[in-house]
């Protein structure tokens, strides 16, 4: 059915045509048409940040915990500027968003009009696709097509400039399945004789390893459950990025835990003494690979993406599968149970033997303090009394996140939202909230840094104004940790701008944005604290006094191979070479 | 030696590979790429070349179907052949773009480019400026009692050769379209 309407009432119907039922966006002079139509209607919920950058950490939040797109919506000019950050953090990790931001009517378009922007210029790098509409009979169609574009294939954000005149001008609307079909159709079946070939390297292998990342859960739970499917019933090893954190559980018998810069000991090992490495969804990006020649150099190496420009990158595979991770899973579970389910049982065995053999040396043990908490004692604590919950954990950026990538364990996809690719400081604080959003009853912890949490504190207003009861654990070391950490490593332990002086009362904080906050600064009231957080019915920040001075380990030094990892009680001296200072 | 003074490829101990990747063979190779026509596909296409490191010698773009608003870019660059590889992909996951075709690789085909070469001078450096230009086919467009405006269409080899006769003769404009190609056969 088409009908005639205003640009902006067209706006509204489109994203509810595509089921979109929260927007979270920042109003403007240039979006107002928009606003007013969202004033008028009940379907569409819209939150109000504090700043645009927080707009979209929520709609990342809200999209990797739902699976959906997540829909934000900011005025031109530095609206719009104000989204980049979040924008490329989106388009770094795969996260599925459609942007709109408003822009100065089209007969104004480059005469540097108030809150002007070239806002397709400045998101043509950070976003998947973007689209000035100057019509308003294209708006309705962009709209799908951006919507279709965010979600199919690799997912990303996506965004369109609406210029205020084309908000206002009349035009007819198109329903989703009226818009023409895009062509932009990535392939989604792998090809069945690359996978044929790699089911033959299964079969064989004495030393295989899974190795995952977010493409996993990107492709959706269905592709989680092929691969607990698959790792069951092979018997393989499994180990999983950052970002692939909850496809595989961790309390799974094959779960080796993350690798990486700072991921386990057993399962870098593994990823480096394997003969055959499975990727399926990773894209073998620098924190994980460390030194490229010395990255398992005695495996072949399969890579199962559905970007072909993933696909020997930076690392040439010996069998490449471009298509999705849970319809490649599928067709190789196919082929494997078709050609008599055979692994090389011998082999296996003594693989594991090993590995047993790696897990022995406890690489996440650390020295517990009886007089001051530990941030790894916080979060293994945080861990034992959220554990049997239905627990969404964001992050923000640096040694907390590391931590809790390590100590907190995770059973299902869509649970885990942090910052991987970007990096981003400042994401978890309104990421918990977008989750929040999208879950009201669940139990949604940031674990924050107190540098990084400050990065988007105003958002705490937006977790009081629309009742997300959000946990803020923030492990307070007065230092930006990580920074320290390689200061002390790498530079000499200069120090240089890595500590915060003149921090706020956390607690003060909490109560000058209407909420409720504590401090604990002891080991024993641990426990009392976390579970005194959880059963507050309402946002909550918890600012954890930790040891200051602690660092992050394992950890794969800069300009050394997997097999040269740091382990917590080695000696650091000297264990960076020039060559791995210029690296980040 | 202070730790950050090193210099590009004198250690093995990087994360980053820090050996030359130019080492390897450099190759050129001529792409044709099929966009839709929307505004703003140009700039994807070199943004993205600027972006990730990519070379551009040569590019050339038109609308060559009006009805489906589809324009062919002729793209000619140079990388090793894991870059080529890697530019051919990216290309290929940009939205409006519908095809990727290496020309290079995908058999013989015609490459031809063309250029206007403006030419001044009196007596006998015009006389020769036109008798060499006859020799390398190349078209009066435009003439005045102290200049020629020359046409050219061939290869940009054969494009460097006439500008290189020219530069004594009182070559002082050249204007060159890049390389447009299209695959040999049916």
């Amino acid at each position: 059915m088409s009908r005639q309407m205003t640009g902006a009432k067209m706006v509204v119907q489109a994203l509810k045509d595509q089921g979109v039922e929260v927007v979270f966006g920042y109003p403007g002079g240039a979006v107002l048409p928009i606003y007013d139509e969202i004033f008028q209607q009940n379907d569409i919920r819209h939150i109000l940040v504090r700043h645009e950058q927080g707009a979209v950490h929520m709609a990342e939040g809200y999209a990797r915990s739902t699976g959906k797109v997540g829909c934000v919506l900011v005025t031109s000019g530095p609206g719009a500027t104000n989204a980049v950050t979040g924008l490329t953090d989106a388009l770094m990790d795969s996260i599925p968003l459609v942007c709109l931001t408003g822009q100065v009517p089209t007969f104004m378009i480059g005469t540097d009009g108030f809150q002007e922007a070239d806002t397709v210029g400045i998101t043509r790098p950070c976003t998947k696709h973007n689209w000035l509409v100057k019509d308003t009979e294209q708006l309705a169609e962009t709209i799908h097509q951006a919507f279709h574009v965010a979600r199919s294939g690799r997912p990303g954000p996506v965004l369109i400039d609406i210029p205020k005149d084309v908000q206002f001008a009349t035009g007819t609307y198109r329903a989703p399945r009226e818009a023409k079909v895009s062509h932009y159709q990535p392939k989604m079946k792998g090809d069945i004789a690359a996978i044929t070939a790699l089911v033959e390297l299964m079969e064989k292998a004495e030393r295989p390893i899974f190795y995952t990342g977010g493409g996993v859960i990107n492709s959706g739970p269905a592709a989680s459950q092929l691969l607990r499917e698959l790792v069951d019933a092979t018997g393989f090893p499994v180990t999983s990025t950052l970002m692939g954190l909850g496809a595989y559980p961790a309390s799974g018998k094959n779960w080796l835990g993350m690798l990486g810069m700072h991921g386990l000991y057993e399962a870098n090992l593994a990823m480096h003494g394997c003969d055959l490495m499975i990727n399926l969804g990773a894209r073998f990006d620098d924190r994980i690979t460390g030194r490229i020649p010395d990255f398992s150099p005695r495996s072949k190496k399969a890579h199962v993406d559905i970007d072909p420009s993933s696909i020997n990158k930076v690392i040439h595979v010996d069998v490449a599968i471009t298509g999705d991770v849970g319809h490649v899973l599928e067709d190789l579970l196919k082929v494997w149970k078709a050609r008599g389910r055979k692994v090389n049982k011998e082999g296996l065995a003594k693989w594991w033997g090993q590995i047993e053999q790696w897990k022995l040396k406890k690489c996440l043990s650390y020295r517990n303090s009886q007089k001051t908490i530990k941030p790894q004692y916080a979060l293994e604590r945080l861990e034992a009394l959220t554990r049997g919950r239905d627990r969404y954990v964001t992050t923000e950026v640096g040694q907390h996140q590391m931590w809790a990538a390590q100590f907190l364990g995770f059973e299902a996809p869509n649970r885990w939202m942090t910052s991987g690719g970007l990096g981003t400081m400042g994401y978890g604080l309104p990421a918990s909230i977008g989750v929040q959003i999208a879950h009201p009853d669940a139990l949604v912890i940031n674990v924050a840094g107190e540098a990084s949490w400050l990065m988007n504190m105003q958002e705490m207003g937006t977790a009081v104004q629309f009742r997300a009861p959000v946990k803020q654990f923030i492990l307070n070391n007065e230092r930006l940790g990580m920074v320290r950490q390689w200061q002390q490593l790498l530079h000499g332990e200069r120090y240089s701008q890595s500590w915060s002086e003149s921090l706020p009362d956390f607690v003060k904080l909490a109560e000058a944005f209407g909420c409720k906050g504590a401090k604990v600064d002891s080991p024993k009231d641990m426990d009392d604290a976390i579970m005194a957080m959880i059963e507050y019915d309402g946002p909550y920040i918890l600012d954890v006094l930790v040891e200051k001075h602690e660092n992050c380990f394992p950890m794969i030094p800069s300009g050394k191979p997997h097999n040269e990892m740091l382990l917590g009680d080695a000696s650091t001296e000297g264990a960076i070479q020039a060559g791995g200072a210029v690296l980040v | 030696m202070s730790p950050l003074n090193i210099k590009k490829g004198s250690t093995s101990h990087s994360a980053y590979d820090l050996r030359d990747p130019n080492a390897q063979a450099i190759e050129r190779h001529t792409l044709a790429v099929l966009v839709d026509n929307e505004a703003g596909v140009l700039a994807r296409v070199i943004g993205l070349f600027s972006g990730r490191g990519y070379n551009i010698d040569s590019l050339t773009v038109a609308e060559v179907d009006h009805q489906g608003h589809r324009s062919r870019i002729t793209v000619v660059t140079r990388g090793t052949p894991a870059v080529i590889e890697q530019i051919k992909a990216q290309l290929g996951r940009l939205v409006p773009v519908h095809d990727v075709h290496d020309l290079t690789v995908e058999g013989p085909a015609v490459e031809r480019e063309l250029a206007l070469f403006k030419v001044t001078g009196t007596g006998e450096k015009r006389i020769e400026a036109l008798r060499l230009a006859e020799i390398f086919r190349a078209n009066v467009v435009d003439s005045t009692l102290q200049s020629f405006v020359f046409e050219m269409t061939g290869t940009s080899e054969k494009i460097d050769a006439f500008a290189e006769l020219m530069r004594p003769l009182g070559l002082c404009d050249v204007a060159r379209t890049g390389v447009a190609a299209l695959s040999r056969g049916a």
